[in-house]
């Protein structure tokens, strides 16, 4: 599978080592050169430094033949116009997209996009944590 | 008319003002805390201090109401965003947004944004327009059609000088429906109307036709270029 990942920061960085590690063919892009730093010493993938909401950019890294896309920049807004783009322009089959905004997140996964709010997940997840031994300090008195 | 403005910048600071000089109600939101007091101070109490695309501040300003959001900040991702939250989740009959590149255009007709406004392409043609090399500028792409209004500057030596518009052979679908001779008088030109060097010819075609209506203003008066535009179509 060919996956195409936008965003190296620490989320991007460690999917794209998953799947490499898995043997997918993954091309990853950043704005930032230095970003890359956070990917590990073997990864044997391809790096771009480049624009995700350019259409050269993201038709040059091969968006085009992509089988799968990944957005996890840092802004939202970003994500959202990248993942329309690669999934309305570029016809890729799979496209997730991380959108923080819970509201936001919930609209365009109305309006047919793939999407996961860390914010809701992330706090889910914590009152799970919380509630799966319930125990309080008074309870013993 | 209720309009919101997305975005305090230049841009927006002067849109506000102008439809507050029209007599709308407006709201612009602002990111820029003292961009947005700024635009309180000297436009009055029309500006919220928030970030347009978060559904909260959304709600505070009022776009379930708005009948007009422009969405006009310096990002297109945001303005993108601004814009198709305006539309899916508070049903705004219009939404305007601002491109600053050129290339997204298309893109956010793809995803819905029909009333699209490019600073950038506007400037670039205002440019071309000096430049010789470039004798046709687009001025306005008409809605739906494919069609376009366009302006050509007829060079001296041109082969059309001395011509009736009639006898111009003009590629399908298009008009002349004005021209401006070089004191800068317009005329509504009839078939009889002659061509002059330096006239500047607006004319409406279709955008494939662009290079053709070109050539059919500008192609120098050669000796073997006079032939097809003696014959009538």
């Amino acid at each position: 599978m060919k996956v195409v990942i936008m965003g190296c920061g620490r989320v991007g960085a460690e999917l794209a080592s998953m799947l490499d590690r898995e043997g997918q063919e993954v091309t990853i892009l950043d704005l930032d050169p230095d970003a890359f730093r956070r990917l590990p010493a073997g990864f044997g993938g391809q790096r771009h430094v480049g624009n995700g909401i350019d259409q050269e950019v993201l038709s040059r890294i091969g968006v085009g033949e992509a089988d799968a896309f990944v957005v996890v920049t840092q802004g939202d807004n970003r994500n959202v116009m990248a993942a329309q783009m690669a999934k309305h322009i570029f016809g890729v089959p799979r496209v997730v997209c991380r959108i923080y905004d819970p509201i936001r997140e919930e609209l365009y996964h109305k309006l047919g996009l793939e999407t996961i709010s860390p914010t809701k997940v992330g706090a889910r997840l914590l009152k799970e944590a919380l509630e799966r031994e319930p125990v309080s300090r008074g309870s013993s008195d | 008319m209720y309009i919101i403005v997305v975005g305090g910048g230049k841009v927006g600071y002067y849109l506000a003002k102008e439809l507050v000089e029209e007599g709308h109600e407006v709201l612009v939101i602002e990111k820029d805390k003292l961009k947005a007091d700024r635009i309180a101070e000297e436009l009055g109490d029309i500006s919220l201090w928030g970030d347009g695309c978060e559904a909260s501040t959304m709600e505070m300003a009022g776009f379930g109401r708005a009948e007009m959001v422009i969405a006009v900040t310096g990002d297109d991702e945001d303005n993108l965003v601004a814009c198709q939250v305006a539309k899916a989740k508070f049903n705004v009959p219009r939404a305007v947004a601002r491109i600053n590149n050129p290339k997204n255009e298309e893109i956010f007709k793809k995803l819905g944004i029909d009333t699209t406004v490019s600073a950038t392409a506007a400037i670039l043609a205002q440019i071309e327009q000096e430049i010789p090399t470039h004798p046709l500028i687009p001025l306005l792409r008409l809605k739906g059609g494919g069609l376009e209004i366009v302006e050509v500057k007829v060079p001296m030596n041109a082969a059309v000088v001395g011509r009736r518009i009639d006898d111009i052979l003009l590629p399908p679908q298009s008009i002349v429906a004005l021209v401006i001779d070089k004191e800068g008088e317009p005329r509504v030109p009839n078939t009889d109307t002659v061509m002059q060097g330096g006239d500047e010819v607006v004319a409406v075609t279709r955008t494939e036709n662009e290079d053709a209506l070109r050539s059919a203003f500008t192609s120098a008066a050669a000796s073997g270029s006079k032939g097809p535009k003696d014959k009538k179509r």
